[in-house]
């Protein structure tokens, strides 16, 4: 709920590096992921991160979640956040809005992706 | 402006219970222990508080007090309705009509007949919600034995055209069946101007006890009777003139014919009441809230219903934040329910599925004033810039 009512890093990012857009608001959602990517010590790093969403408070929750666990995180370990650590993270989803933290980690995962081809 | 304790606005989900019903049953529960089939006298005192209960549930609808049957819900006089007539008039035919936006207590009822072998019609609806006369009448063949039309909706509060739909189904002599559960008590219902057969409502949209129904079945004269073209579904004693089995539930009755005495003497004044919430609500959020519209008719409308559609949004996150903020409201959107499909309400009056997604319900009631809804007003347009705010979807964006 806390991240509900409190969601973090909202908001569309205008000089993102990538934006991974998942979802479809005839199902009732979609989310956008914006990520801006910076080299440190070799390694390229989620730098700043954000999101907007049109969904459910779950949807919206998961989406302020997936947000905190990658800030920070290589793009490496980013591919590896999965829906459980959401779920895990925001202390447990009921399993009918488990699509929601599925949602998320496909949102950071098509946004590292797009972010890798183009820079190819 | 000072916090009311809590503002509930979902009286079409259920009511509050009226403090004069909650005496009413308490006295009852006391003293109105006996089975009203026994002989003894405590027995016969339930008995008789069935009778009087009878004809104060029969009065409001201009019924006879015999046709009216107590059941224990709005859904099982539903389903007793739907179930009892097709399996009686199999021989004369399977043909069902129905709406495109009946409660679940009626669509899956007809979906189970469906399933097991019979014809079933769900007519569309307009923008508005109204079904088309013309198509009712040319959908009718002479497998044709039931039409079951709710008489208003409880999402959008569409009040359908039953006086005329009741005159369509006498002159093709085919039984007429409307889940009034919405309307009962609210607005003036007559089943013998209105041709109704058979009539569903529900003790607890009506601040009375949950649990507690009736199903009104019109005795299509002596002989006859309702043996010809109803059959019970549940089986056991003989109660309720062997319609519903099962010993009556006399202090919830009597607690229901307490609501309907309270309700049809408040009925004028509270439909003034209520309209004038309703329309300050409308008129507030459709004149200051850019992308919102009403869904439902404009006029056609139980007093006590507003559906506004909010753009860009989602329903249940205003539902949570308003919730979060003292005020009970609902949505038609999917994550609310087990199932995530918008609601088959809206998307039968042509809303697109995100449409539908962005619904918000503001039902109101006895014990709703005019500060509740200026707290709710004055509480919404910042919950709907923050969401709007959070939002991807935007003016101008096709999605
Ligand atoms: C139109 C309509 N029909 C049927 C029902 C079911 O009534 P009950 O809750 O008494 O089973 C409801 C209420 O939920 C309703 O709004």
């Amino acid at each position: 709920m806390e991240h509900f009512k409190n969601p973090r890093n909202m908001g569309e990012m205008k000089d993102a590096d990538s934006v991974g857009e998942v979802g479809n608001p005839v199902c009732g959602d979609l989310m956008y992921i914006y990520i801006k990517v910076k080299e440190r010590d070799g390694k390229e790093i989620i730098d700043d991160i954000s999101f907007q969403t049109f969904g459910c408070a779950a949807a919206i929750a998961t989406s302020s979640m997936i947000t905190e666990l990658a800030k920070g995180k290589t793009l490496e370990e980013g591919l590896n956040i999965t829906r459980d650590d959401v779920a895990v993270s925001l202390d447990g989803l009921p399993p009918i809005k488990m699509h929601c933290s599925n949602l998320a980690a496909d949102g950071l995962k098509k946004a590292i992706e797009n972010y890798r081809e183009k820079q190819k | 402006m000072n916090k009311p304790k809590y503002v509930y606005l979902d009286y079409a989900a259920t009511t509050p219970m009226d403090q004069r019903v909650i005496e009413e049953m308490n006295a009852h529960f006391k003293d109105t222990y006996g089975n009203s089939s026994s002989l003894h006298s405590v027995g016969q005192k339930a008995a008789q508080t069935l009778v009087k209960s009878r004809e104060i549930v029969a009065s409001i609808i201009n019924a006879n007090r015999a046709d009216i049957y107590f059941t224990s819900s709005g859904t099982e006089a539903d389903n007793i309705a739907l179930m009892g007539v097709a399996l009686k008039n199999q021989k004369k035919g399977n043909h069902i009509i129905t709406s495109a936006i009946e409660h679940h207590a009626v669509e899956n009822t007809c979906k189970h007949l469906k399933k097991s072998g019979f014809d079933v019609t769900f007519l569309p609806v307009d923008n508005l919600g109204l079904i088309n006369l013309e198509e009712l009448e040319e959908t009718i063949t002479k497998n044709t034995v039931l039409i079951s039309i709710m008489f208003a909706n409880n999402e959008i509060g569409t009040i359908e055209p039953i006086k005329e739909i009741g005159e369509i189904a006498k002159k093709h002599d085919v039984i007429f069946h409307t889940d009034a559960v919405q309307a009962f008590g609210k607005i003036p219902i007559d089943v013998n101007e209105m041709n109704i057969d058979l009539l569903s409502a529900s003790a607890h949209k009506l601040y009375g006890p949950k649990g507690v129904g009736m199903l009104y079945i019109r005795n299509k004269g002596i002989r006859e009777g309702w043996g010809k073209y109803i059959e019970p579904i549940m089986f056991g004693g003989g109660h309720e003139r062997d319609m519903r089995p099962s010993t009556v539930n006399v202090p919830g009755i009597a607690g229901f014919a307490k609501a309907v005495e309270l309700a049809k003497e408040e009925m004028p004044k509270e439909i003034e009441r209520l309209s004038r919430l309703r329309d300050k609500v409308i008129d507030f959020v459709l004149k200051n809230i850019e992308d919102s519209y009403l869904n439902g008719h404009p006029t056609r409308r139980l007093p006590n219903n507003v559906n506004l559609g909010i753009r860009f949004i989602e329903g249940e996150s205003m539902v949570l934040d308003l919730d979060g903020q003292g005020i009970a409201t609902s949505t038609g959107s999917a994550c609310s329910s087990k199932s995530l499909d918008p609601s088959h309400v809206l998307l039968a009056i042509g809303l697109k599925p995100q449409e539908a997604h962005g619904s918000l319900r503001i039902t109101v009631g006895r014990f709703t004033t005019e500060e509740d809804i200026d707290y709710f007003l004055e509480k919404l347009p910042p919950i709907i810039e923050r969401l709007r705010k959070m939002s991807p979807l935007k003016k101008g964006k096709n999605h």
